[in-house]
């Protein structure tokens, strides 16, 4: 009798204990869930839905299709913008994580003053963007600026460095360098330092050099950090437009301007939102690109330990 | 041949460690080894042979070629390190022929020796893995591989056998100890490990505090260890040391003492551990530990009193206050 009440009594016990579990495993993720779902998840596909659309001012909007996408592709402003990023891209990524790792290198070894120079190195990083693109504005200031009045003793003509299409993206190009560098040394210095002395040493008692102990070693080890920063250095070079705002505004003719001000100008000023929405999912889409390529492809062809 | 003579050799980090004053010769084709507790100087002794610090002073010279301030290439050694220090991006092949690498030769006679040695070491079927898909006892062959491919005449070992565990640390002592003598090597192999160091050494130099408490064959700091820090650190388990007349202290080893019935000296049985072989049994004497070594199973009860005795001819004496032997003989117990 006892026992007919036990078994007929377990399953329902333990089905409401497993019910139970997953009431408590989905209250543990509810934050996150709200979080990302309103701050990510929904904008995104709420702006590709958007993108679908037509503006609609003072009316309805209609679905157009892939008409927003067509016109995108017509504008010359849109290619003129990606074609500006890509080059930003490739002046600034390699340029930051080449300069990250001489200095990793250097601040890395016994010398006098080191915490001091890493301090220094990194001082950049800790300063928002806004507050270095106005200390930059000052550099570049035609007749007056720091480069100017420097290439004045040596009987240069004074220069409009932000104003000129063909020097803007190198000015703006050198300034996040020398943000972004300080950034990425700590990566490396990080690296660095789990490489144990002993390889050296073993390689030392082997006769190899200083040099090709570090591209044959040092190098390979580093692998996984530079993918990771170059990862980052990719997408900050899409994503970090501030400067823009204070030093340039995309000008002049939009020589200097980068998809997500360009971006941010449609939506704000020309208050286009759906051909922004358009724009942005392009944007998610180049980045998402990225990101796959370094899970699917590089992670695998890169030692780690 | 290659010997090896470190002459008045000093090293000191700001007055802390480090050696003072040490000299000793290695022959050519023998195998030294450097014993002695952490911190005693021995690692530093190895790497000062192997030029990776700096001596502040002494000479030491390899096969007659003074070295004292050539850097560890011009030296010709090889050196096997306590961590192995595979580089971990490499496959082990690749970790083997490093070196002939960067001397530049040829891919030819590279391939020649490493498919030798791989034999030698027993890798031939894992030289495309990485260091990170073996096992200990494999990773510390790919580090004996590189060190002999270089056929250098003389090796370094910094406690190759430390992170592995019992069983292979036996095998590998006897592995190393054949190699050494087959190619001939001049091998200096340190480690803290009193075993191994009587199991392959040709001559042990027992260090301390930076300077040789003693340097002699194995069965010399067996069976006349210079002071009383040599007769407790080598042995298992060590000598009994115990207060005797005459501001001296009586050592005699566990084997050479025997549990008697009648007279002798009067203990107490603290523990007894069983070895098979053989059993150690603990015992107490006014507050001093005597170990007994007896044959085969012991079977006194912890607590039991019992009486000790051991032969003159068996007994060392050292002095209180220096701890170093002195001559002569005890009166029997």
């Amino acid at each position: 009798m006892v026992a007919a009440v036990m078994s007929a009594a377990e399953p329902r016990a333990a089905k409401r204990r497993n019910w139970m579990t997953s009431i408590n495993a989905w209250l543990l993720l509810l934050p996150a869930i709200v979080l990302l779902g309103t701050f990510t998840h929904y904008p995104i596909l709420s702006t590709l839905y958007h993108s679908f659309f037509s503006l609609g001012r003072g009316g309805t909007s209609n679905f157009v299709g892939f008409e927003n996408y067509a016109y995108m592709l017509d504008d010359d402003v849109f290619w003129q913008v990606l074609r500006n990023n890509i080059v930003f891209a490739l002046a600034t990524v390699p340029t930051s994580i080449a300069l990250a790792l001489l200095m990793a290198v250097w601040v890395d070894k016994k010398i006098a003053g080191r915490s001091f120079l890493r301090l220094a190195f990194f001082t950049p990083t800790v300063l928002p963007m806004i507050a270095v693109a106005n200390i930059w504005l000052f550099f570049y200031t035609p007749g007056y600026g720091l480069l100017d009045q420097f290439l004045k003793n040596f009987g240069f003509a004074s220069n409009n460095w932000l104003g000129d299409p063909s020097t803007v993206m190198t000015c703006l190009a050198v300034m996040v360098v020398w943000k972004e560098a300080g950034f990425f040394m700590i990566f490396y210095l990080a690296a660095l330092q789990t490489i144990p002395p002993e390889l050296k040493e073993a390689a030392e008692v082997e006769g190899a050099s200083r040099w090709y102990f570090f591209r044959r070693v040092t190098l390979p080890l580093l692998m996984p950090t530079t993918l990771f920063i170059s990862i980052n250095a990719l997408i900050n070079s899409f994503k970090l437009v501030d400067q823009l705002v204070i030093m340039t505004k995309g000008g002049p003719n939009n020589a200097s301007s980068l998809l997500l001000y360009y971006i941010y100008e449609v939506a704000f000023t020309f208050q286009d939102t759906t051909y922004a929405a358009t724009l942005t999912v392009t944007l998610i889409a180049i980045l998402a690109g990225v990101a796959l390529t370094k899970f699917v492809y590089l992670d695998r062809r890169i030692h780690y330990q | 041949m290659s010997e090896i003579v470190v002459n008045a050799v000093s090293k000191t980090w700001g007055g802390v460690g480090g050696v003072n004053n040490i000299s000793f010769k290695a022959d050519a084709g023998t195998l030294l080894v450097l014993l002695g507790p952490s911190g005693c100087g021995k690692s530093t002794t190895l790497r000062l042979i192997a030029g990776l610090e700096e001596v502040d002073s002494g000479t030491i010279t390899i096969g007659g070629r003074e070295v004292t301030h050539l850097s560890p290439a011009q030296r010709h050694i090889s050196m096997v390190f306590q961590s192995y220090a595979l580089f971990p991006h490499l496959n082990v092949a690749e970790n083997i022929v490093f070196g002939l690498k960067v001397r530049g030769v040829g891919r030819a006679e590279r391939d020649e020796r490493l498919k030798k040695v791989a034999d030698i070491v027993g890798l031939s079927h894992l030289l495309e893995r990485k260091p990170s898909q073996l096992s200990g006892g494999q990773r510390q062959r790919v580090a004996l591989g590189r060190a002999i491919i270089a056929e250098a005449p003389v090796c370094l070992m910094d406690e190759p056998l430390s992170n592995l565990d019992a069983k292979l640390r036996h095998e590998m002592r006897t592995e190393i100890r054949s190699l050494q003598q087959r190619l001939g090597m001049t091998m200096v192999y340190v480690t803290h490990d009193q075993t191994e160091a009587m199991t392959m050494a040709d001559r042990v130099i027992l260090m301390r505090d930076g300077h040789i408490e003693q340097n002699g064959a194995p069965h010399e700091l067996y069976n006349e260890p210079a002071s009383d820090f040599t007769a407790r650190f080598i042995g298992t388990p060590p000598m009994n040391i115990i207060s005797w007349q005459d501001n001296a202290m009586l050592g005699v080893r566990p084997e050479h003492v025997s549990i008697v019935e009648g007279n002798g000296v009067p203990a107490t049985v603290k523990a007894v551990e069983y070895l098979g072989a053989d059993s150690i049994v603990l015992c107490d004497v006014k507050g001093e530990n005597v170990s007994v070594r007896q044959t085969g199973y012991c079977s006194l009860p912890t607590g039991a009193q019992v009486s000790l005795e051991w032969q003159n001819r068996h007994i060392h004496l050292f002095d209180r206050d220096s701890g170093k032997r002195r001559a002569g003989t005890a009166s029997h117990a």
